[in-house]
């Protein structure tokens, strides 16, 4: 079953370029501005778009996402409301991928079976636990999978020849692979050992390999996209709204947008 | 002994005790956890290991500790034959020290020269350090600001045994963010680290492994008990924040159906407030910190700040084998409130002359509530688990008093 992950990155594949992957949180700073947010990140460049699922616990996340997750907390963010941002966003937009990422409990509470029918009903394509790791696939992995949604999993440097496989086992759209051994938005990885993990795991999976972690600026995001399937940014993006809540909506609109586009283009050109 | 039908042989091969346990972590740790779960299953079945770890716990931790009859307070209590078993005593002043032994010993056998930990009362953190001078390797401990304002003594011990306290100002600013900022340390600098996890909670294997270096309380009491009273006790009694001393205590009893084991949670400004850290009496059940636990949480899944004057006791979640036991009906709950417990602290001192700590306050605060009705020929243990001189200062403020 061809999901909008699977055409996006086949699109990609044809034109012969990298992909460009947005993180946002959802609900930050508040749920109107958030989904104004989303409806800029297409039209400034992303092809996939990762929405963050709040939560007062995000043992793997810095300080800039742990910090937009109590922002989108403090405005009434549930994943109730999440799920209404997907729904919202879908109506205008049919083709651009949406992958939930965040950690189970919201979910568990939620009633897995239940959460999983409501997101596939909002327009979800894909999801990113990061605390289920292959070992609790019964938990949502498996059932995710019957629903049609990808399960889209980490895999890190310490991700060994031997680990691969488990962690490859019922992962589908794209591997996300974290370039660093560490916490969202920590340092900027190395290109050519990044181009040599993507080389390795390519001779354990055809998947599209997308890395992020640690990049933020339009040079590294080129660098990463010569080697990569599609380039992740997350922190860089969701500190800009922290910067400029104050100054009102539009003005992290236009400050998330720009940022968006400048490395959009970094990641369209990188191997041109 | 451990038979077909045991309830001491959990968990299963993935870490759960019955729908509980588990590891819910970030792929980053997997390798490592993978790494820690077959070096811990080697280190078990070595005779040496454990004749090692034997001749620590006799010389340095000081152990078995005594089972104490607390005569005074049975007498005033006028029911039932009160025990303490005296972990106070310990090197360094409560039953933490029972794991960190352990654990270094485990961390020196697998190569690894950093170690982590997270502390809410400051006694794991004291216990960490102490263990980790005396092998030689580096010790960054996560605290949470609010536990550093009330417990200053601990962290100042920690600094004179050459541990670096990094202070953790996220989210409730207690354990549970301590516990985050820890593993976002170990997803940080897996190769080297090692993280010495100071309850029976986070990923198996740590509840298992946890558990099995606490169990020498129970074990020695059982010894005791039938050396002093030729029987078993009547009822089992302990503080649960994480759960480690209770677990200690209980572990050895699980399979004898006769022996009640009580777990006393703290209910802060009272359960009906929401100001508490019941997870057990009053959560539901969750996924935090690597397991499937009970926890406090709203509809959304999301983590409730818990509250307790006791540091020890501010913890959201618990460990996954007392949710299990819990569940199955094994396991008996109370809660008690900052007041009942520090009651109970002010008692136990004019009483025993033992200054208790909050932690196990709350257990005996439970005891002074059962006992009187109960006959005088049965018997109740208490794990008087930590002595309280961390505890004064917060103590004095609770009473308005300047030091």
């Amino acid at each position: 079953m061809s999901t909008r992950i699977d055409r996006r990155f086949e699109a990609l594949a044809a034109a012969g370029r990298a992909g460009f992957v947005t993180f946002v949180t959802a609900g930050d700073p508040d749920p109107d501005t958030s989904l104004r947010l989303l409806k800029a990140l297409p039209e400034a460049g992303a092809d996939v778009i990762e929405l963050g699922m709040p939560f007062t616990d995000p043992m793997a996340d810095g300080p800039a996402i742990q910090a937009g997750g109590l922002r989108a907390l403090a405005a009434g963010m549930t994943l109730a409301k999440t799920l209404d941002l997907v729904r919202a966003f879908r109506a205008e937009d049919d083709a651009t991928p949406i992958v939930l990422m965040g950690y189970f409990n919201p979910i568990f509470a939620y009633g897995p079976e239940r959460f999983l029918d409501d997101a596939a009903a909002a327009g979800v394509d894909g999801l990113i636990i990061v605390d289920l790791p292959a070992e609790e696939d019964a938990e949502l992995c498996l059932p995710a999978r019957t629903r049609g949604l990808n399960f889209i999993r980490l895999a890190t440097p310490t991700t060994d020849d031997q680990r691969l496989p488990a962690v490859l086992t019922n992962s589908s759209g794209f591997l996300y692979y974290v370039s660093i051994t560490g916490i969202t938005g920590a340092a900027a990885p190395m290109a050519d050992t990044v181009a040599a993990a993507v080389d390795r795991i390519r001779r354990h999976t055809r998947l599209p390999i997308a890395v992020g972690f640690g990049i933020r600026e339009p040079e590294r995001a080129a660098e990463i996209g010569r080697a990569a399937d599609a380039v992740v940014v997350g922190s860089a993006l969701v500190e800009l709204v922290g910067a400029h809540q104050a100054n009102g909506a539009t003005a992290v609109v236009d400050a998330v947008r720009a940022k968006t586009a400048a490395l959009a283009e970094a990641v369209r050109g990188a191997r041109g | 002994m451990t038979t077909l039908n045991s309830l001491r042989n959990g968990p299963d091969e993935h870490g759960h005790f019955g729908t509980f346990g588990g590891r819910y972590v970030a792929e980053t740790l997997m390798p490592n956890i993978l790494e820690l779960e077959r070096a811990y299953a080697d280190a078990r079945r070595d005779p040496a290991f454990k004749a090692e770890l034997a001749l620590w716990l006799r010389d340095y931790v000081g152990r078995p500790s005594p089972l104490y009859l607390a005569e005074r307070l049975t007498d005033a209590l006028g029911g039932a034959k009160i025990y303490f078993k005296r972990d106070e005593l310990n090197h360094t002043g409560a039953h933490k020290i029972n794991n960190c032994i352990g654990q270094i010993m485990l961390a020196q056998r697998m190569g690894k020269r950093r170690i982590i930990a997270e502390t809410g009362a400051g006694q794991h953190g004291v216990a960490t350090a102490t263990v980790a001078a005396r092998f030689g390797l580096d010790c960054i401990v996560y605290m949470g600001e609010r536990d550093i304002e009330r417990q200053q003594p601990n962290v100042f011990r920690m600094k004179l045994l050459g541990a670096e306290v990094r202070p953790v100002g996220s989210g409730s600013k207690t354990l549970k963010d301590a516990m985050n900022e820890a593993l976002r340390d170990w997803v940080t600098n897996v190769e080297d680290t090692f993280y010495l996890i100071g309850s029976v909670a986070g990923p198996h294997p740590y509840p298992a492994m946890v558990r099995d270096f606490q169990a020498i309380i129970g074990e020695e009491v059982r010894e005791q008990l039938a050396e002093r009273e030729g029987r078993l006790p009547d009822v089992l009694v302990a503080a649960i924040g994480g759960g480690s001393n209770a677990m200690g205590l209980f572990h050895a009893f699980l399979d004898d159906p006769e022996v009640e084991l009580l777990g006393v949670e703290a209910a802060g400004d009272g359960l009906e407030t929401g100001r508490h850290a019941a997870a057990l009496t009053a959560g539901s059940p969750g996924v935090l910190h690597g397991s499937k636990s009970y926890l406090l949480q709203d509809d959304d899944g999301q983590v409730i700040e818990p509250h307790s004057i006791s540091a020890g006791l501010d913890y959201p979640g618990v460990g996954p084998e007392h949710s299990w036991l819990k569940d199955i009906g094994r396991l008996q709950m109370a809660a008690v409130t900052d007041q009942e417990a520090l009651d109970a602290f002010e008692r136990c001192s004019r009483l025993e002359g033992i200054i208790p700590a909050l932690e196990p306050s709350h257990a005996l605060a439970q005891v002074i509530k059962l006992a009187p009705g109960l006959p005088r020929d049965s018997i109740v243990v208490m794990n008087l688990c930590g002595r309280g001189d961390k505890d004064i200062f917060t103590v004095a403020k609770a009473r308005g008093v300047e030091l």
